[in-house]
């Protein structure tokens, strides 16, 4: 590497393509963004702009076809394979919150513990401590099937948030929910990830959801699939809700709708 | 919701009664004659007589344990062959000829020969009901430990499991259900199996008692000898329902069965 690796997470030059010859596809190309510790950024981009392509890449689900990514000084793929040193600091959540039914919801938050050969004494406490942190109080017995959507993506939450992770990669977690809940998920979720200091990338396809969340909004376009753009949020935190009807909050929304659209 | 109840268990209970008492007048006025068509009363007589000889019971012991041996096998190597095929495409494409041709031949055809192979004693009638359970339990568990989705295989290979985390977390629990309902058509088949096997050949079972019933015209005594096996069929299948609900309780088809209760 040129420059001293300070970064947290480092995208250099990715590129992703699906298929060969004449039917190959280009989900992602050249894609590359350092980030610090603590950065909260989003990957806003219409859909077929390989923004979930790329946030798979980083968590080691998806093989890049080039470049790297560096996390924490250590590459997550070697020689084509997930490096489990490499990835052990990620969390990841999903679209849908991929409880499992045969576990309660307790049992679903700790499982990344028990996988980790926890004891059960201490899992359970600590899956106990942080559905209260989640407001999920009172519901640990119960299993998954009887939550609410909104109750279901805040135990996932809680799932990923359980083995301390310090990076935590989100593929659009609130984007099923109606708008009031998202908007108290976020709040929730931003405070989480400035008390625990994580470093956060954001797979989005909402401008507001994007801008308020976020350090720096990374625009991508689709057809070729690429980073278009990086654009920094000035704005102070902690944020609130108010934020949102703030003048200068509403011209980067309008900034950000023309950098998605191309019109410059 | 107290006359709802009511009329769920009376309405049961009054076409079946309505059943038995046509029955009847149907053979009583008809003038059917015993060795056809018994009456429900004369079943009953029978079925008494029957379940009251200890010698009955040897028979129904020995048709009970050539069903279960051979459920047992069926499930053994229906899950383990399911299982390794939806793992391994290669074993897949390899064998899959073979089962789906040996599906396809009616096995009960093949009774004759597997006396002719294993003999008059159990181990005939019990390679008969495993071949006629087999099927349901593989396909099955082909199926069922090939739909785990990937978007699950992913939250475990974010959480860093091994594979045996995954089987055992993951690809078993996933697969239960599917596999259970195999199961429950095959203890069916497997019972089924085992009284053909005691039709053709052999000298001890109920299916043999059938037929000496048969042969000795009477019927009464045929009819009880049904009724006996239906329920031994009802109580092994009851079994695996049983089994169902207790391995996998958060399942829909389980959950929606003790929501009713």
């Amino acid at each position: 590497m040129t420059t001293a690796n300070t970064a947290d997470i480092r995208i250099l030059g990715v590129g992703k393509t699906f298929g060969q010859g004449e039917s190959a596809v280009r989900a992602i190309g050249d894609a590359t963004l350092d980030m610090q510790r603590g950065d909260f950024i989003s990957l806003l981009g219409p859909s077929g702009c390989g923004k979930t392509t790329l946030l798979r890449i980083i968590a080691g689900l998806e093989r890049p076809s080039e470049g790297e990514i560096i996390v924490r000084n250590r590459s997550v793929w070697e020689n084509g394979k997930r490096s489990a040193e490499a990835t052990r600091p990620i969390s990841m959540m999903f679209q849908e919150a991929r409880l499992f039914p045969w576990f309660t919801v307790a049992e679903n938050v700790a499982l990344p513990l028990r996988l980790r050969g926890v004891s059960k004494a201490e899992r359970e406490e600590r899956a106990h401590v942080l559905c209260e942190t989640v407001g999920l109080k009172g519901f640990e017995k119960v299993r998954p099937s009887a939550l609410s959507g909104g109750m279901r993506q805040r135990a996932s939450l809680a799932r990923a948030l359980i083995t301390e992770p310090q990076v935590l990669l989100l593929d659009e977690p609130f984007g099923a929910l109606d708008a009031m809940t998202r908007d108290t998920l976020n709040m929730e979720l931003m405070s989480v990830c400035a008390k625990a200091n994580v470093t956060t990338i954001l797979v989005t396809h909402s401008i507001t959801e994007a801008a308020f969340l976020s350090d720096r909004v990374v625009v991508l376009a689709a057809r070729p699939a690429r980073i278009t753009e990086v654009v920094e949020m000035p704005f102070e935190r902690p944020r609130t809700l108010d934020l949102q009807r703030n003048a200068e909050f509403q011209d980067m929304l309008l900034r950000l709708r023309a950098s998605l659209t191309g019109d410059h | 919701m107290g006359t709802d109840r009511l009329i769920r268990v009376a309405l049961p209970v009054a076409t079946v009664a309505l059943f038995l008492i046509a029955w009847t007048v149907y053979v009583r006025t008809a003038e059917v004659s015993a060795f056809i068509l018994p009456t429900p009363f004369q079943i009953v007589v029978a079925f008494i007589e029957l379940v009251s000889d200890a010698e009955v019971w040897r028979h129904a012991m020995v048709t009970v344990i050539e069903a279960v041996s051979g459920f047992l096998i069926a499930v053994f190597l229906g899950i383990t062959l399911g299982m390794a095929m939806a793992r391994v495409q290669m074993l897949e494409w390899a064998f899959k000829p073979f089962i789906v041709c040996l599906q396809l031949i009616p096995k009960i055809a093949l009774a004759p020969l597997f006396i002719l192979w294993f003999g008059f004693g159990l181990e005939s009638k019990i390679v008969i009901a495993a071949a006629l359970s087999f099927f349901p339990v593989f396909s099955n568990a082909l199926v069922a430990f090939r739909s785990v989705e990937p978007g699950d295989r992913d939250v475990f290979v974010m959480l860093q499991a091994n594979p045996i985390q995954r089987f055992t977390m993951l690809d078993l629990p996933t697969a239960l259900p599917v596999v259970l309902a195999g199961m429950e058509v095959a203890v069916v088949m497997s019972m089924i199996g085992a009284i053909v096997g005691e039709f053709i050949g052999g000298n001890e079972g109920l299916g043999y008692l059938a037929v000496a019933m048969l042969q000795e015209l009477q019927v009464p005594g045929l009819f009880a000898v049904i009724v006996l096996l239906t329920l031994i069929g009802l109580t092994l299948y009851t079994l695996i329902a049983q089994l169902r609900g207790w391995l996998t309780p958060w399942h829909a088809s389980v959950a929606g069965k003790t929501r009713d209760a």
